[in-house]
């Protein structure tokens, strides 16, 4: 099979060893789970439960009538003692309900294996995937069920699966890969039946042999749909690089991946909506890398929804004395963290990456000396440097003409400059500003 | 322990590569080319480098009020390249000259690493071409080390095998390609520098070389090839990052417009030699070339 790739991109270090070869633990279940009402992108939940509630494991305690939104379920059974905001990962406090542990995991009598799962038709199997809260597990948290819901006019040809978990040091999906290589493929069949595609693909970077092998394996006989092996490079997982690789089409400028008969889903994501439809169960778990550098014992851990994260960290031995930065999410597009305090793992938390002054450098931004690296590793080819500079002078409306719109914030950029100028965050600040002119003017 | 925690923006980690990094991979690429250079013409030749490199660092330290003289190991290179285009053995206050000169009017007058619109060195060497040609162009025959001409302004072809080692008189860094190519291989496997420039430039030389240089002739075209300052330029100065496109494409067009220029010099020009005018003249071209050769993006729909 001959590697695929993509046009641009960068080879940072994968410090994956750390975890890679640790099967997935489960961590111990919350004291108090916080549970955000809002994990995903679109319409935040309204509680449908009151402080001294009760509740069950799996039972619905928020939703949102938004079609671009995704209900919210308890992760623990036991008693709502308040319903107040926690923190997230993106900076801005959230509303969450807090849920006092009861150590009875009494499931909810709506968590229902579906025995006739096989014969379930497209929409009920949507309907499951919404009720069950599923977002995009990768990190970007789209709501799933609203991605199975191309509009009517775009027909599906391809659902590809990204197990290329091409972020260094992230390893949650390679074990997932590893260990639950039948609930991939089967969370693939649904999707591809939801969507009524004729082919999937499960992607993996070369750099896992053994979930290649895995994957291999659970698909023998499934003529439809083929494991392809990508070469290791970073963002080879980012959506429309992914589509251009497998399927030589390229996502238009501004549009999804639909307009071009594809549907793009993360292999964790694949494993809940086979757990949704073969088991009932809510997405009220996901696995999670603990590494880095700055904690004591890295681990893979399969985490219920609304553990704080500095119950994880403590149970992976606390943090060392020289950490300096906590990443939720991977080196290049996590998100850094002032502290821990009250931030609960979400449906998005794919890493809790812990850095320590030997990796966390505070550079001085030099001028740009034009060696065109940026745009050499652009994976949408733009220009990074004319964004940037551009950005630095205050002319938006040149940085949006430089096509910063375009931009997939994948970091590249940024990681290569040798001025250490911060290319990313400079087109990201354009974006932000194009985008409320844009809004202002209409 | 958390008030201690940083918060920055994405990326969280970064290559390790800096402009110093960069700046001393292109000093480990110059180095087989001086050592050719002091092999062949000896001790004035290290001290015509030594000079160059030093009033160079100094300038750039003095403007830049800089304690540590390297610096960012920019102006070292603009000196070691300006010395390389310099005869064998000039006056050391012509080596001082065009160091200051390459650094303040070539680089400061413009802002600093990253503004200049010129190739430093070539600055340097113009200013020096214009006012002292006579000691510009006082060739020395290698390792004999008596007066000659380049091979570009004599009539006898010094042949393939010592062009390409560079036993033949001209400036200090011009003579040996094969020491150029060694550090031209070396700045190709950092990633320094890609094989569109240099590839389109010599192409462009070669290929005018075998057609207008007295009719059809391939040896003629391979002779303007290795020649005089082709080489050293193709590799090194047209290579410049700064001063050369960013884009794919317009890298392709300005190694070609180099080419041809420096050809259209040698042929019909008032010069032996054209490369540092083709060079200069395509510099200023650059921020055209790049606007005009903006890539493709990801998904551009056709409008
Ligand atoms: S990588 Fe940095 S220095 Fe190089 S061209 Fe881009 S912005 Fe300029
Ligand atoms: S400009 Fe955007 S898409 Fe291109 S490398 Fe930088 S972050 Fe990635």
């Amino acid at each position: 099979m001959s590697l695929k790739t993509f046009k641009g991109g960068v080879h940072p270090g994968y410090h994956k060893s750390a975890t890679e070869q640790k099967p997935v633990v489960p961590a111990k279940p919350p004291a108090v789970a916080i549970i955000p009402l809002s994990q995903h992108i679109g319409a935040p939940c309204e509680p449908l439960v009151a402080v001294g509630d009760e509740v069950k494991m799996g039972q619905k305690i928020g939703d949102s009538k938004g079609f671009v939104s995704a209900p919210v379920h308890a992760s623990v059974s036991g008693k709502v003692t308040k319903i107040a905001k926690c923190n997230s990962a993106l900076g801005r406090p959230v509303d969450a309900v807090f849920i006092e542990n009861d150590y009875q995991d009494t499931w909810h009598e709506s968590v229902q294996p579906h025995p006739d799962w096989e014969n379930l038709t497209a929409d009920e199997l949507k309907k499951i995937v919404r009720e069950a809260g599923i977002v995009g597990m990768g990190g970007a948290t789209f709501p799933t069920h609203v991605k199975l819901s191309p509009p009517a006019d775009q027909k599906i040809d391809y659902v590809l699966v990204n197990g290329a978990e091409c972020e260094p040091y992230l390893t949650a999906d390679h074990r997932a890969m590893l260990e639950r290589p039948e609930d991939i493929v089967c969370g693939l069949k649904l999707a591809m039946k939801i969507v009524a595609a004729p082919k999937g693909f499960i992607a993996i970077e070369d750099n896992k042999p053994d979930a290649i092998e895995a994957l291999q394996k659970a698909v023998a006989g499934e003529e439809n749909i083929e494991v392809a092996v990508l070469h290791t490079k970073y963002p080879q997982g980012a959506e429309k690089q992914l589509i251009k690789v497998l399927t030589g089409r390229e996502v238009p400028s501004g549009g999804l991946p639909a307009a071009v008969g594809c549907l793009v889903q993360n292999a964790g994501t694949c494993i809940a909506i086979a757990n949704a439809v073969r088991k009932g169960l809510p997405l009220i778990e996901r696995i999670v890398t603990i590494t880095g550098s700055g904690i004591k014992e890295p681990q893979n851990m399969l985490v219920r929804v609304g553990t704080p994260v500095a119950e994880v960290v403590e149970q992976c031995g606390g943090f060392t004395a020289n950490l300096r930065k906590v990443i939720i999410g991977g080196p290049m597009m996590g998100l850094a963290q002032p502290g821990v305090a009250d931030l609960p793992v979400t449906k998005g938390t794919s890493g809790i990456l812990c850095l320590t002054d030997k990796e966390v450098t505070i550079d001085e931004i030099h001028p740009c000396i034009r060696c065109g690296k940026c745009v050499d590793v652009c994976p949408v080819s733009i220009m990074p440097l004319f964004i940037g500079s551009s950005v630095e002078q205050g002319l938006y409306d040149r940085a949006e003409k430089y096509n910063a719109l375009d931009c997939i914030e994948c970091g590249c950029c940024s990681y290569i400059c040798p001025a250490k100028r911060p290319l990313t965050q400079w087109i990201r600040m354009a974006k932000g500003e194009i985008a409320a002119k844009k809004a202002a003017a209409k | 322990m958390e008030n201690k925690l940083i918060v920055s923006s994405s990326p969280h980690i970064k290559s390790p590569e800096s402009i110093k990094s960069v700046m001393s991979d292109v000093l480990v690429a110059l180095f087989p080319a001086v050592l050719a250079a002091v092999i062949f013409f000896g001790l004035p030749a290290l001290i015509t480098i030594l000079v160059c490199t030093l009033a160079a660092m100094l300038t750039e330290a003095i403007i830049l009020r800089n304690k540590n003289i390297f610096g960012d190991g920019s102006a070292a290179v603009t000196g070691v390249i300006l010395a390389l285009t310099l005869p064998p053995n000039p006056p050391w206050w012509l080596c001082v000259v065009g160091s200051v000169a390459a650094i303040t009017i070539g680089k400061h007058v413009f802002g600093g690493i990253g503004n200049n619109i010129f190739n430093p060195a070539l600055v340097g060497r113009a200013l020096l071409l214009v006012s002292w040609a006579g000691h510009m162009t006082n060739w020395l025959t290698p390792v004999e080390l008596t007066a000659t001409a380049t091979p570009l302004a004599s009539s006898s072809h010094p042949g393939f095998f010592n062009l390409f080692v560079g036993a033949v008189p001209g400036s200090l860094g011009e003579t040996s390609a094969l020491a150029l190519l060694l550090g031209a291989a070396w700045l190709f496997y950092k990633g320094h520098i890609s094989w569109r420039i240099p590839c389109t430039f010599l192409a462009a030389v070669f290929v005018m070389g075998s057609l207008l240089d007295g009719g059809f002739s391939l040896s003629q075209g391979l002779f303007h090839v290795l020649a005089g300052g082709v080489m050293l330029g193709a590799f090194f100065m047209a290579t410049d990052m700064v001063t050369s496109p960013v884009t794919p494409r317009g890298q392709l067009i300005f190694g070609l417009g180099c080419g041809v220029m420096t050809m259209l010099v040698r042929l019909y020009g008032a010069y032996p030699e054209g490369v540092t005018f083709a060079i200069l003249l395509m510099n200023a071209l650059v921020p055209l070339i790049d606007n005009m050769t903006l890539p493709r993006k990801y998904g551009e729909v056709a409008k």
